[in-house]
């Protein structure tokens, strides 16, 4: 594809070309590169410039898995790698569905995740990008001080090759700021953050950022314990993209074979609200995960969860859908190259969004709150029994208006029942940098506990 | 071993101030590791890692330059010295000649059995054990998953005030969830342990029994009803809650986000901030516990600092950024997950030490509360204090008895406050799980400890009507 992951491709074919009789050898290399600016005081506070390489190579035999990566691309380290690794496929457990990917025929659907654009920008515009985002945090809202402003971005270049005839590589690169804020409030002090990302500096949207690092500092000025009750949920966007995050490990596959998902023997049945349809769409270049290829170098593709409300089907990598007796849904999933095996899980979610801004939709709702921030919603969660609890803040709604804020209060129910009791989908899809996207979404009855 | 000469630390710290820096580092490691998993039965992969790199700092004035590298050769150590020093340039060029002094090692931590002794075969073992022990609790268990892992590093920190000091760091750690099914749908258990010692650590304990609890914990669940919501009277038990402090707590005790005004302890040295009842220690020098180190990843000998003393805040934790802009000593706490990231702040191991009371006296204070016998993953705001923890092994507390389990919730809470309503404390301190404290998207491990004790009330959110 470029000439950089060429390298890395040649690499790993080296690698794999020494695989003997009766045993599978996968070579993942990755090399990568990342600026990182930080602002305080119309000053650089920290300046860091970083490059990372690594190869990990993994070995199966006779059912057997063995793994060992290291951070450097010599080649005499590398056949050290590629001998700790058939060392330890020795001590593995014999598992009739170890394996690698094969090709499964399905046509790479081309996205562009790089830019020359990005590539080309020099270090004195990124500076300057810092440092005109802090003028707009400070000038946003006089309530408001900074604690950070970053300018962040990273390229990163991967080449895969197994013995079974996989053969992809790839590059992309990306942009990010971000700034965090501080609003006093008597004694005590909230916190606020503005992000925007882009595939290149063009694509970041500062005025917003500060506009939303202030509203989320300062929001909360004043907040108090709610009482606890009964009423209506209404979730933020980025609040729904971390709950769509939390639900994902319930549709995995992998979880599912192994019997750690509350949906497990309940495809094709309603889980849901019929206004509830939920797609993993990696090939959406819109999203912020989007990619080409999955961790075993498969297509990624569209897949749709839940559908009208039913469990439409669950997410595979290769080795989970062998497993299950089915076929990959190009969901595996890869931590780099110090990664092993690949794990499985959905890439980039997508609730399928309804037809009202938020606004419109809290005019219909008589009594609730509008949950704009959530804190432990993964410690909270149990996507095995479907208990949910999390620490919410956000405001009161009353008769279709938004009134006063509230904060450390839980908000709790279980997946099952949250599911079923979804009223509405908003119509204001919101592209975040998780795998999930964001919109609003309204739980019909919900218990908070605060007071 | 030696990861670089000291010649070579000497150029390469030259290189660094080339630019007029006021102050370089280089921070070098060489670490190997062994990770194996067991899910489902199988043992699912032995994984063997190497990392070796330096990361290489350039302070001047208020900016900090950094860059790192993986090439510790002589060439690429100086072009990432180059890299930082260009990025912390501003001003012309400097000379500056370093004469390093090598400083003895600070041993924290005594290894008799190192990982690399260790066949992995005795790894191995170690988790069909687990898998056999687990199931053998009863029938109700269905899955256990369990990691083991072990790693062996050396650091280097070499500075251009002169210091040179190396640390060997051996760690080694074992982790188990069970899950139970019955009528009314599946729960989980899990437990873990960790210490700053080699295989030795499987002499004195059985890795069947932190098993066993595993599994105990996920059956118990089973008849669990759900959680009241509300607020109310909650003990914690020793050893379970203290990484509600080092979250709630802990951070707005360090000086990078006290500096920056993103602490509510900021400017309350000398306060009363919590129940007279309570001191909060940070103690990088306890042998063997996760968060123990010889040296800090700056060089700096571990210590152990008092933080909160009967109730009134006495210091904060330094890294050496933040003390040399206040012209004091650091403690010890710079801190950073590798050669890869700029160390700042962080804790070691943090706890509230003893007090007077038997545990079961607080257990019978309670009319109506909730008893944590286990705390799992949590979130904190650090400039507020507002914190939610997870509650994966409660109990209700009625007339004074611990009766029904509890099906999990959040504890919500502000830390500041809980420090307050401390009305009693324990007698019988317990350090808990190891954890990995993650700041700044950087994780380092860290320990916690306390003795049980009853906070006046608590936000329980569960979903019992």
């Amino acid at each position: 594809m470029s000439d950089g992951s060429g390298a890395l491709l040649a690499l790993a074919e080296r690698v794999v070309a020494q695989a003997r009789p009766g045993e599978q050898i996968e070579a993942y290399v990755g090399r990568g590169s990342e600026t990182s600016i930080r602002v305080r005081d119309s000053q650089i506070d920290q300046f860091i410039s970083a490059q990372s390489e690594g190869i990990g190579i993994r070995v199966i035999r006779d059912g057997r898995t063995g793994f060992a990566y290291v951070g450097a691309l010599d080649e005499s380290t590398v056949a050290d790698v590629l001998a700790d690794a058939r060392e330890n496929a020795a001590y593995g457990s014999v598992d009739e569905y170890a394996g690698l990917a094969e090709p499964d025929g399905v046509p790479v659907t081309p996205i562009d995740l790089w830019s020359e654009e990005l590539a080309a920008f020099g270090t004195a515009p990124k500076i300057d990008l810092a440092m005109e985002l802090e003028r707009l945090c400070i000038a946003a809202d006089s309530r408001v001080r900074i604690d950070d402003v970053d300018y962040s971005d990273a390229m990163g270049e991967v080449a895969v090759v197994t013995s079974t005839g996989i053969r992809v590589s790839g590059r992309e690169n990306g942009c990010y700021v971000s700034a965090s804020t501080l609003a006093d409030d008597g004694d005590e002090t909230h916190t606020g953050f503005g992000f925007s990302v882009g595939r290149h500096p063009g694509e970041l949207v500062l005025h917003k950022v500060a506009r939303e690092a202030a509203d989320r500092a300062t929001r909360l000025i004043g907040a108090r314990k709610p009482a606890s009750k009964r009423l209506t949920v209404v979730l933020d966007p980025f609040v729904t993209a971390q709950f769509l995050g939390v639900l994902s490990s319930t549709v995995n596959g992998e979880s599912v074979a192994k019997g750690r998902s509350l949906f497990a023997n309940r495809l094709g049945e309603q889980v849901a609200s019929p206004l509830f349809t939920l797609v993993d769409d990696p090939t959406n270049p819109l999203a912020y995960t989007a990619t080409d290829v999955d961790g075993d170098g498969l297509a990624a593709r569209r897949n749709v969860l839940i559908d009208a409300g039913v469990l439409n089907q669950f997410v595979h990598s290769s080795y989970s859908a062998r497993r299950s007796g089915t076929l990959s849904t190009g969901n595996a999933t890869r931590g780099g190259f110090k990664g092993g095996s690949p794990g499985c899980g959905c890439l980039a979610m997508q609730l399928m969004p309804g037809t009202r801004p938020q606004a419109d939709i809290i005019a219909d709702v008589s009594e609730g709150v509008l949950v704009q921030s959530v804190l432990g919603m993964h410690s909270g969660v149990n996507a095995i029994s479907g208990d949910f609890s999390t620490g919410a803040s956000g405001v009161m709604i009353r008769n279709g208006a938004t009134a006063e804020p509230v904060r450390e209060f839980t908000i709790a129910s279980t997946l099952q029942r949250m599911l079923t009791d979804v009223i509405e989908v908003g119509g204001d899809t919101e592209w975040l940098p998780m795998r999930a996207a964001g919109c609003t979404l309204v739980i019909g009855d919900m218990t908070i506990s605060g007071s | 071993m030696s990861v670089i000469e000291r010649d070579v630390l000497s150029q390469v710290l030259a290189e660094a101030m080339r630019t007029g820096g006021e102050f370089a580092e280089v921070y070098a490691e060489d670490k190997r590791s062994t990770s194996a998993g067991l899910d489902d039965g199988k043992v699912e992969q032995v994984t063997s890692g190497r990392d070796r790199g330096a990361g290489i700092r350039v302070v001047k004035g208020e900016t900090t330059g950094f860059a790192h590298t993986a090439d510790l050769t002589l060439d690429g150590l100086r072009a990432a010295a180059a890299a930082a020093a260009a990025a912390a340039s501003s001003g012309g060029p400097g000379v500056h000649a370093v004469a390093l002094t090598q400083h003895p090692r600070h041993i924290v931590n005594t290894v008799s059995r190192y990982p690399d002794e260790v066949t992995k075969a005795d790894k191995v073992a170690l988790l069909m054990a687990i898998d056999d022990a687990a199931r053998s609790e009863g029938a109700a268990i269905v899955q256990v998953s369990a990691g083991y892992g072990d790693s062996r590093k050396t650091i280097v920190v070499a500075n251009t005030d002169g210091l040179l000091i190396d640390d060997e760091q051996v760690r080694t750690l074992l982790r188990v969830s069970a899950v139970a099914n019955g009528d009314a749908g599946m729960q989980t258990g899990f437990d873990s342990l960790g210490h700053t010692i080699g295989f030795e650590l499987f002499d004195t304990i059985d890795v069947r029994d932190v098993a066993s609890r595993a599994a105990r914990q996920a059956i118990t669940k089973l008849a669990a009803r759900p959680a009241p919501s509300g607020s109310m009277p909650v003990v914690i038990k020793a050893g379970s809650g203290g990484v509600l402090f080092h979250e709630a707590c802990g951070h707005g005790l360090e000086a990078d986000l006290v500096q920056r005004g993103a602490s509510v302890y900021k400017g309350r040295v000398g306060e009363q901030v919590a129940s007279p009842l309570v001191t909060l220690i940070d103690d990088g020098t306890m042998p063997g516990e996760w968060g123990a180190i010889g040296i800090d990843d700056e060089g700096h000998h571990s210590q152990r600092n008092v933080l909160i003393q009967d109730g009134v805040l006495t210091d904060y934790m330094w890294d050496f950024l933040r003390a040399r802009k206040e012209g004091r000593l650091q403690s010890g706490n710079g801190r950073r997950q590798s050669y890869m990231h700029l160390p700042m702040v962080r804790m070691t191991n943090t706890f509230v030490t003893n007090g007077t009371e038997a545990p079961g006296d607080i257990i019978r204070s309670v009319e109506k509360g909730v008893y944590i016998a286990h705390l799992g993953g949590g979130s904190v705001n650090t400039a507020s204090g507002d914190f939610v923890f997870g509650m994966t092994e409660a109990y209700m507390i009625e007339n004074g008895e611990i009766t029904e389990p509890l099906r999990e919730g959040n504890l919500i809470g502000n830390g500041p406050q809980v420090l307050k309503d401390i009305d009693l404390l324990g007698n019988d301190f317990a350090m808990g799980n190891p954890g990995t404290c993650g700041k700044d998207g950087q994780g380092v491990p860290v320990g916690d400890g306390q003795p049980t004790l009853r906070v006046k009330t608590m936000t329980i959110g569960g979903t019992a009507s």
